[in-house]
């Protein structure tokens, strides 16, 4: 579904990806954590190309993303992308959030684009906020919805980018078990997350990335229980105790 | 010792009233005209200046900095009494047999306005996070689409106390035209006061037709600013 093979990317003389090689296979959900500024986000961005790659080869969804003929609105429309601060619209309500795509891009009728919200508002347990503004909603519903709209296009990739990371404590939970909840439904699923609880639970696979490297792949237990590089152990230790 | 006697009567009614009626008709026109057309104008300019294109860029950059920085009279007249003479014969005598006064000074008024005008609306757009546009190109809209659905209705929001000004000062700016002989709002007061020498009362009734037409404009769009955008939008 997704495939990157010697994957390189610059920022100017950063080198923020180093040689990635990673295949997500349909249905699966794999967790990309390590510390911050290891490229784990510019990762998850080249994937529906919010950044470009200028050396190697990733394939998404039978798509080659180094051709000049793949369409990336057309990419882009069949991959939901979550952002850590949700960015939906703030001069529409919820329900116009999720439908303007549907509408626009997929010309679906007002009408049915409006039934499917509802389904997905409900989904997610934000029926009565229909009519809402975003600014009126907390940063959990705020993220909520946007699963919701990008559930909308009905993609067949979902990616999300620390989605949990802008939240206050306590409304991290609900967007946790939507984001579980939708791994139950078989979606092929690429989390950049610090929530290791959701990796060991929901994940089928852990990638930890450091300066532009994945050092580690391995299933969730294996990782946690028993991590190979040194980077990764120190990460996970720093993780689960951050006052040592 | 005052020798002047006012004599208001010739404003309020009769011939010279209805004059300066005929004259405020003009003025509204043009205003009506010049608003609607420089507003489109200027979000087309502001979208080309932001362009990935260098070349659209450098236009948008060029037809900016040329007409804001050049007088509007000079403008006018250069609309009015150059562009004709490298126009073909044709064009010409169906320019004559229109109101090309009115035409030229349209023109004129639109495009000076709109280059500030697109100025305002380019700093409304710039001041819309960028995560906006990555928002939207990831739901799968194109560049322009997502300008058109979900960066522009929140610039131009924000855009809305700059461009209350660029209206006022385009139906102010209306009354340039009556120097090529548009018979507007001061060309009417004009012609009261060259008939009746009553030029104080004239003038003053042209003062607080003016006065008049700028606080409708700012009533307006104060009512499209509450009402027609909701006010829980952000």
């Amino acid at each position: 579904m997704i495939k990157f093979e010697g994957v390189h990317k610059w920022f100017k003389k950063l080198h923020v990806l180093n040689g990635i090689d990673l295949h997500v296979k349909q249905g699966e959900v794999v967790v990309v954590c390590g510390p911050s500024g290891s490229g784990k986000s510019t990762l998850i961005r080249t994937i529906n190309q919010l950044e470009p790659i200028e050396e190697g080869s990733l394939i998404v969804d039978g798509m080659d993303l180094r051709s000049k003929k793949t369409d990336l609105n057309k990419l882009r429309a069949e991959v939901g992308f979550v952002f850590q601060q949700f960015n939906l619209y703030p001069h529409l309500s919820v329900i116009d959030n999720i439908t303007l795509a549907p509408i626009k891009i997929r010309k679906t009728s007002k009408k049915e684009a409006q039934e499917q919200a509802m389904e997905l508002l409900e989904r997610v347990g934000l029926a009565v906020k229909r009519d809402a503004y975003p600014t009126q909603l907390s940063g959990g519903q705020q993220q909520r919805v946007a699963i919701a709209r990008a559930l909308a296009m009905k993609p067949r990739i979902m990616l999300f980018d620390e989605p949990t990371s802008a939240l206050d404590p306590e409304m991290i939970g609900e967007v946790l078990a939507v984001m579980q909840d939708l791994a139950s439904t078989g979606m092929t699923m690429v989390c950049v997350t610090h929530e290791m609880g959701f990796a060991r639970e929901v994940s089928d696979r852990v990638v930890f990335m450091d300066h532009g490297v994945i050092l580690e792949e391995a299933q969730p237990e294996e990782f946690f229980r028993n991590p190979q590089h040194d980077r990764a152990k120190q990460f996970l230790k720093q993780l689960l105790s951050p006052m040592h | 010792m005052l020798k002047y006697t006012f004599d208001w009567s010739i404003v309020t009614s009769g011939k010279y009233f209805e004059w300066l009626v005929s004259g405020l008709k003009v003025t509204l026109e043009l205003s009506a005209v010049g608003i609607v057309c420089a507003f489109i104008l200027g979000l087309l300019i502001a979208v080309l200046k932001m362009s990935h294109y260098r070349p659209v860029r450098w236009i948008a950059t060029a037809y900016l900095e040329f007409f804001r920085n050049t007088p509007l009279l000079v403008q006018i007249f250069f609309w009015y009494f150059g562009s004709y003479k490298v126009l073909p014969a044709a064009v010409n005598e169906w320019l004559n047999s229109t109101n090309f006064e009115f035409a030229a000074a349209a023109i004129a008024l639109t495009i000076y306005t709109s280059a500030f005008i697109a100025e305002d609306i380019r700093s409304g757009i710039l001041s819309i996070p960028k995560e906006q546009m990555e928002a939207a190109r990831s739901a799968g809209f194109s560049y322009l689409r997502s300008m058109q659905y979900i960066i522009l209705p929140q610039a131009v929001r924000i855009t809305i106390p700059p461009l209350v000004n660029q209206f006022l000062n385009l139906a102010k700016n209306s009354s340039l035209a009556m120097s090529i002989g548009v018979m507007e709002l001061t060309y009417q007061a004009r012609q009261v006061e060259s008939y009746t020498f009553k030029g104080f009362e004239a003038f003053t009734a042209a003062t607080v037709v003016y006065l008049g037409l700028s606080v409708v404009i700012t009533a307006l769009m104060d009512l499209y600013n509450k009402k027609v955008l909701n006010p829980n939008r952000a």
